[in-house]
This record gives structure tokens, sequence and C-alpha cells, in this order.
């Protein structure tokens, strides 16, 4: 607990003309150019905690989902697990962990991780079921393996849902990474908590965390453009018919 | 591969566990080498089953299904299939492949380098009748005959000695079906694969089959036998039925106009004297002289007011309607007779010149002939594609 309350102590505020609208607490243009530095770092915290509990998120959730795409009576079990983990809430999860994991990053990925599952899952499953069954047994029907079914019929075709999914995710984790700093993982909601009642902090923290929501979530869908050509090929020629 | 298989299905049964009854019924019959063997039946007769059991698909319970003399159980599916040209009703393209990617998909598997693969790309396309620039398209993007072309291609890409194809024509409206239907005959009079075609349309059965499979429900094989056989001498009263009461004219659709005796056209040139194109249309079941041009291709029909003259002159504007190629089956030219209003057209070859004349009363003679006079001769049909 010391720890906690050592990050929540008032901070320096530093100095010069604009001290009275600091003294305040007020919106301070001035002072936000000049501390803007001393936000890279949270952020840099954030992002590697956001980034990394949804790329793990999603390898685990793929893994299952394959796993629950040939054995459908996993889904039920699988849904039920990851809803659970989803509902716990995170500070508890952060406190619960702490005696086993430590104080730290590991911490907060595991429960960031965790929370990331239910929506990815379900979104890959969601995303193998859209496929066209006529393109599965064609494939199937060519001579297809299993594994060939996987990665290049099913998973390309399955590539719109599965975005949706993890843009879903991205923006929820940014969000949730925001009480990380509990878990002493940082990241910009321990500059939020830091000085709660100085806008200016709380201003540039948070839109640094909507900037990072937004970043992320137009990296995803520009990445699904990339890999979905035709898609846009599809909705073109529909439109010019 | 290329070479193509015989096809024997043994005493093929499918029994699903916990049915009482089997879907396919200990079914025997052996499909020759390059021939097209059509499974026709109603809904439920479990025709799919039985194509989709030669590749394994659907599992055999009981009996044998052998390519060219080899079990397909002995054989991993995935690399049987590979030698099975797979061509469905849906197509199935891969909406995320080009069209190129997507006629591709077994050549990758099989691990051809590129050059080769876009060589062989190149080569289906043209085949199928596709322009070779739609290779970059996405299916999306084709129209339904044009992704069924590419189902085609796609089938063919390793050149494989069997080809399944189920209901292949079925989501096609009737003008393109026929087109495909065509554009496949003539194919396989090429390529002379042994083919099993799923389909619940006799007369496409009748159209497609060298021989035909009738199933009816239970999986079991009402008769066996080539479209004439069908047609005349139908095994039981359920074929009878299925073939349905028309069959004397379903047998129109095997016969070739060429293969019919013609009536003798009157024929007469610009510049021949009236009286002996009268004379000529005297002697002939036509009551008017067909004018040709010096190659024998038909320029019109005379009227009276054109023998009111005392020497031929061509006609401005009556070039006569219909024309009927000769290499046209009795039934289409038939339907032409019909819906230009007209009672006899002219027959040319593929150069135009004139063979004959075809009337509806010559189809009614034949018709009424009934089955005794006319053995359809379904060789000989097939053979000119």
């Amino acid at each position: 607990m010391t720890a906690l309350v050592a990050q929540l102590q008032i901070q320096d505020r530093g100095s010069g003309s604009e001290q009275s609208c600091v003294a305040n607490d007020g919106f301070c243009p001035g002072w936000i150019v000049d501390n803007l530095d001393r936000y890279l770092h949270p952020l840099w915290q954030h992002v590697y905690l956001s980034v990394i509990a949804v790329a793990c998120g999603f390898v685990i959730a793929f893994a299952l989902a394959v796993l629950a795409h040939r054995r459908r009576w996993l889904v039920g079990p699988i849904v039920g697990v990851t809803g659970v983990l989803y509902t716990l809430p995170s500070i508890a999860v952060f406190f619960l962990l702490q005696p086993i994991t430590g104080r730290g990053a590991l911490t907060a990925l595991i429960a960031l991780t965790a929370y990331t599952l239910l929506i990815l899952f379900r979104n890959i499953v969601a995303g193998f079921d859209n496929v066209p069954s006529d393109a599965v047994d064609a494939a199937r029907g060519m001579g297809f393996t299993d594994r060939q079914m996987l990665w290049r019929v099913e998973l390309p075709l399955a590539v719109p849902e599965i975005v949706a999914g993890l843009r879903i995710a991205a923006t929820t984790t940014v969000g949730l990474a925001t009480l990380a700093f509990f878990a002493g993982a940082g990241g910009l909601g321990g500059e939020i908590f830091a000085q709660i009642t100085f806008k200016s902090n709380v201003v540039v923290a948070g839109l640094l965390c909507l900037a990072l929501a937004i970043a992320l979530d137009v990296l995803l869908l520009l990445g699904q453009r990339l890999l979905t050509p035709w898609r846009r090929a599809g909705i073109a020629e529909a439109i010019t018919r | 591969m290329s070479a193509p298989a015989t096809l024997e299905f043994d005493s093929v049964t499918k029994r699903y566990p916990g049915a009482a009854t089997p879907v396919i019924a200990d079914l025997t019959f052996d499909v020759p080498a390059g021939e097209i063997c059509v499974l026709v039946g109603p809904s439920g007769c479990g025709k799919t089953t039985a194509m989709r059991m030669v590749n394994r698909m659907v599992d055999i319970t009981s009996g044998d299904i052998r390519i060219g003399g080899t079990s397909v159980r002995d054989r991993p599916p995935a690399q049987l299939r590979r030698e099975i040209g797979y061509v469905i009703q849906q197509v199935g393209l891969f909406p995320h492949q080009t069209v190129a990617e997507n006629v591709a998909a077994v050549p990758r598997l099989l691990g051809w380098d590129r050059s080769r693969i876009r060589t062989r790309v190149a080569e289906l396309l043209e085949l199928v009748g596709l322009d070779p620039a739609l290779g970059s398209r996405y299916p999306a993007q084709l129209s339904g005959g044009q992704r069924q072309r590419v189902g085609v291609a796609r089938a063919l890409a390793v050149d494989p000695p069997l080809m399944l194809m189920d209901e292949p024509f079925g989501a096609i409206d009737p003008i393109n079906r026929e087109r495909l239907q065509n554009e496949f005959l003539r194919l396989q009079g090429r390529l002379r694969k042994t083919v099993v075609f799923v389909t619940h349309d006799i007369d496409e059965a009748i159209k497609m089959g060298d021989r035909i499979a009738v199933m009816q429900t239970g999986g079991r094989l009402a008769q066996y036998a080539t479209p004439a056989e069908l047609l005349v001498a139908p095994a039981d009263e359920f074929v009878e039925d299925f073939v349905g009461a028309d069959r004397a004219l379903k047998r129109l659709a095997l016969l070739r106009v060429r293969d019919v005796d013609l009536w003798r056209a009157p024929l007469v040139r610009a510049g021949d004297s009236t009286a002996s194109a009268r004379a000529r249309a005297a002697e002939s079941e036509v009551p008017y002289p067909l004018l040709v041009d010096t190659d024998g291709r038909p320029l019109g029909w005379l009227s009276e007011r054109d023998l009111a003259r005392p020497i031929v002159t061509p006609p401005a504007d009556s070039a006569p309607d219909p024309i009927i190629d000769a290499d046209d089956v009795l039934r289409d030219a038939l339907a032409e007779l019909l819906q230009a209003g007209t009672q006899y057209a002219p027959v040319v070859d593929p150069r135009g010149a004139v063979l004959g004349v075809l009337s509806v009363e010559i189809v009614s003679d034949l018709l009424a002939a009934g089955s005794t006079a006319q053995e359809a001769p379904s060789d000989r049909v097939r053979d000119d594609r």
C-alpha cells in the first residue's frame, strides 16, 4: 500500500508564468507543452500493455477457436469460462494475482489478456462459421487437408470477423490498461490518478489514451483492408451493377 | 494423369448408423473410360451421396468403388481427391482468391512451380472460353456463367482422369445453362474424361449422358442404360414415369437434323426461267422454289409474284427465316420452325449450302413411327461434338 500512496502523491508541477493556472488546477496549455515528455514513458507502457495483452489474447483465443471449430461441443464450455473471466472486476484480479505473480507488468498482462479472450474467441468462431460452406466443400473435394483448409481457406475468409473482434478487444484493453498501475505496471492511468484534480494532467493523459485507442483501431482497420482486397472488389462490383 | 479411367461401382452400400434403411443400396454399375455417366433421380434418391462416395467425401459402408481398377479405399482421401475433378452446383469458388488463384488451387497443393502454374491457368481459361484478363478478377466480379466456367477450369487443372459434377449447371438460367452444357460436351469431345454427372433433370441427363443411371428412393438403381434405351425401353413403371409421358418428344433431342431424311429442296438460281422453277417446285414436297446463290446458300423463297416474271430475279428482302443448321438436334430445329410459325425451312451444312428442307411433317411422321422405327443413334450424336 505504501507504494500506492507514493504514486498518488502530488508531484512537482513545474514553474513559470503559468504558475497561477497550475496552482488553481486549471487547463494550462503552456504547462502541457513544457511537460509532454513526462507522459512519454507511461504512454509507452500503455502501448506495451495493450498490444501485448491483445496479441497474447489473440494467440490463445485463436488456438481455442481452432480446437472448438473441429469439436463443436467445446464452444459452450469455453464461452462459459472466458465469460467468467470477463465479468471478474479487474482491480480484484490485479490484487488477487499479486501474491502469485508479484507487482508489475506480468500481473497486469495476465488480467488484461484474460479480458480479451471472450470477445476474441467469439469473433474468431463466428468468422469460421461464416466461411461459405460451398467453398469449404469444394476445398475438401479438391483434396485440401484440414490444415490447408484452415490456413488457406477458413482463416483468410474469417479475417473480417476476426479483425472486428480485435478492434473491440484493442479499444477495451486500452481503457482497462488505465487501471494497470494498481498492479504496479504503470501506464497512463498512473498519471491520471497521480494528479486527478489537476485538469491539465487529466486532459493530456486522457487524450493520449483516446489517441492510442483510435490509432490501434485505425491500424487494425488498415490491416484488414490490406488482407481482404477481395471484399472491396465485391462491394465495388455490387455498386456498379 | 490424363488418360481416362474406368469407374466401377461394386455392390456399394451406404448406411448411416442408427438408420433403418440404407441411403445407397447395393449399387453396381461400370462406367467405361471416357464416358459421361449421369446419376439422375428424384430428390432424396441418393444420387449425390453415390457421387460423393467416389472421392470419399462420404465413406462406403460396404462394397467397393474402383477407379482404373484401384479401390478408392486404398488411397488417402486428400491424395485421392486431388486426382479427381470436383464441380458442385454452388461452384464453391474461394471468394478471397482471384480467378487465377482459384484455378491454381490443386496445382498449388501438388507443389507445381510458378511458371508451370501460370501457363496452365492461361491454357485452362482459354479452354473454358474465358478471357485470360479475367484471371485477376475476384469471383464476386463475375457472372454466374463465368463462375461456373471457372469452376470447371479449376476441376480440370491437373488434367484428372475422372470428374465428379454435382448439378454443375443447376443454378444457371436456362439460356446460359444450355450454352454451358453444349460447351461442356464440346470440351468433353476433346478431353474424353470419365465423368460422373449428377442431376435431377431428366432432360439434362438425356442430353449429357452416354449412360444414365436412374436411381429411386432408397438408393436403388432402377435402370442403367444409354439415353436411347432408356427412352425406348424403360425398365419399369418408375423409370417410365420419371422419364415422362413425353419421351417420344425427348428422343428428338437425341437426333440431329442431318440424321433424318430431308425433303429435296427445289433449288433455282438467279437467271433461271420461272417456268423451270415452277416445274422444279412441282416435283418437290415444297410448294415454292428456293433461290440460292452460286455457292448454294439460300437467298429466299420465291413467291407467286416472283414467279409471275419470266426470269428469276433475286427478291429484295426475303432471306428465308429460319435457316436450320444440319448439326442442330431435331428438338431445337422443331422449336425454330414452330417459333417462326412456318411449316418448313431450308437446312444448311456448316458452309451454309442448302442440303434439303426440314418440315414439321417430317418430324411428326418420325414421332408417329414410334419406338419401332428409329433406334436413336446416340453414339452418332455424340461423335461429332
